[in-house]
């Protein structure tokens, strides 16, 4: 079920806000909750580099990333493009905790490295969808993991609470971190993830959120 | 004017009962097992008290009502889908016999723009209808006054019904059975509620604002459609804290016209109370408009119908 997790974790499996189950007496945990409730560490971050094109400055850019602890992921290094001011691109996926990502990017700063974009700029926009149905039979955890298969968003937040008196029958916000321009295809996933699963959706307004 | 008004149901017994003081004079009067006819002006009250009495508005034929003479005809039957008849034929009548016709009937316009259009192209009468669309909201003279080519979309809560609804579902935590028993109560809700909370009626008000905006070619079948019978107290208090809310949110953009439960922040200009309706225009040069108001009933809804007798002539 996780099987994406070696490639991208997702906000709301580690992070300490990320996951809120209502407090509501009929609440229902998701299945295997307990990882996901344990270590508030660990998160997927992504920064965008312009590198200078010259031997050795890719790994430069690395160093302080891996000598302050975060984990690399991907890299994503465009050497036929060019930015508008001369420089190389470079998109760096990893994992480690906030603070430690406070420090990687202090460190790339005193390294001279030029920072475009640290992680949350990236994810500018954020979206609240309700979804109402069976979502306890339908696999809440794939629900949730294939919310995020759509590559431009992560659950951020997350509530759930069963009707009372309806067996089948539950409601849940979730807020998703979306990159900036991305909502159109986030809300088609949404939608298509809903459809596939028998789920009602409440959309947001587009441009209201 | 001389008018012939077709329908005797809250918005035609209102246009009758209004219209001496919008200066116009009533001609034919008819509902639909009978009429009453006098080309110098018809006895209003006494149509109306006949009425109550015997439940038609005369002992004419209703055919001689659109016989009868009139310089425009208010089409106030009920709406119909599909062919919309007899709503449809009521104004085609007017319109092959060069008069003018003006609808609160929502169904014609709905569903047969492109013939209405067709059929006013070749008279000399016009059409108007105001009061298809959110009752007393003057909607469409907006987007006539900005010119339909510069409004880029137009959003709204545009049934009264599902919005009492919805907002008594989302302040006092009760299930929809519940608010809706209430509203049927208190009038707001039909004995047969479908055509509101499934979003029928607000996806018919869509399918006339995207064809005044986008200059035809849409009908009910257009317009993407989602009630509110789907929508537990459960979700509305997911929304609630987070200060947000659902309504139901009619939209006409470039991509098209739908009718759905949407979520929107708890104070949003969108969000009104009750059977309050709203209708918002984006616009080219002019930003957002917003027009709120009362969406339905007698004397609201005459209004834009006698408004737009007064601007045919």
């Amino acid at each position: 079920m996780y099987a994406r997790r070696q490639t991208r974790p997702a906000w709301y499996r580690h992070g300490a806000t990320a996951f809120a189950l209502a407090a509501d007496n009929n609440s229902r945990g998701v299945a295997d909750g307990g990882e996901t409730m344990s270590e508030a560490e660990d998160r997927a971050h992504t920064l965008r580099l312009e590198l200078v094109d010259e031997p050795g400055e890719l790994l430069r850019a690395l160093s302080p990333i891996a000598d302050n602890g975060g984990n690399l992921l991907s890299i994503f290094h465009e050497r036929g493009s060019l930015t508008p001011r001369g420089y190389i691109p470079v998109e760096v996926d990893l994992e480690c905790s906030p603070d430690r990502f406070e420090h990687i990017v202090d460190a790339l700063r005193d390294a001279g490295v030029t920072i475009i974009q640290a992680d949350s700029e990236r994810y500018g926009e954020a979206l609240s969808v309700l979804l109402v149905g069976d979502l306890v039979d339908t696999d809440l955890s794939d629900t949730l993991a294939e919310l995020e298969d759509c590559g431009s968003a992560t659950v951020a937040d997350f509530s759930l609470t069963t009707e009372q008196g309806t067996e089948d029958v539950s409601s849940a916000r979730v807020r998703l971190a979306i990159e900036s321009g991305s909502t159109e295809r986030a809300l088609k996933q949404v939608r298509d993830v809903a459809a596939q699963k028998d789920l009602s959706v409440v959309e947001p307004l587009v441009g209201e959120l | 004017m001389r008018l012939a008004v077709i329908g005797a149901g809250d918005v035609g017994r209102s246009v009758a009962e209004l219209a001496a003081e919008y200066g116009h004079s009533v001609t034919a009067f008819a509902d639909s097992t009978s009429a009453v006819v006098d080309p110098d002006g018809i006895d209003v009250e006494g149509a109306l008290a006949h009425k109550d009495d015997v439940g038609r508005v005369g002992e004419d034929d209703p055919a001689d009502a659109l016989g009868a003479e009139y310089d425009a005809l208010v089409e106030a039957t009920p709406t119909t889908l599909g062919d919309a008849h007899p709503g449809f034929e009521h104004v085609r009548a007017a319109l092959e016999s060069d008069r003018h016709a003006v609808l609160a009937n929502k169904g014609p316009v709905a569903e047969r723009y492109d013939d209405l259009r067709a059929l006013a192209d070749d008279s000399a009468g016009s059409i108007r209808f105001e009061a298809t669309v959110a009752g007393a909201i003057p909607a469409l003279s907006t987007i006539d006054g900005i010119g339909a080519e510069r409004v880029t979309a137009a959003r709204g809560v545009l049934n009264g019904t599902a919005n009492f609804i919805l907002t008594r579902m989302a302040t006092d935590g009760l299930d929809y059975e519940h608010v809706l028993a209430e509203a049927q109560d208190l009038g707001v809700a039909e004995a047969d509620p479908t055509f509101d909370v499934e979003g029928t009626d607000a996806a018919l008000k869509c399918a006339i604002l995207a064809n005044v905006i986008h200059g035809g070619g849409y009908s009910l079948d257009d317009v993407e459609v989602d009630g509110i019978t789907d929508v537990p107290p459960s979700a509305l208090e997911l929304a609630a804290e987070d200060g947000r809310t659902v309504r139901l949110i009619g939209e006409v953009t470039e991509d098209g016209a739908r009718v759905g439960p949407r979520l929107v922040p708890e104070n949003h200009t969108l969000a009104v109370s009750g059977t309050m309706n709203i209708v918002q225009l984006e616009t080219e040069h002019a930003g957002r408009l917003n027009l709120s108001g009362r969406g339905a009933g007698g004397p609201e809804t005459a209004t834009a119908v006698l408004s737009d007798v007064d601007r045919l002539s």
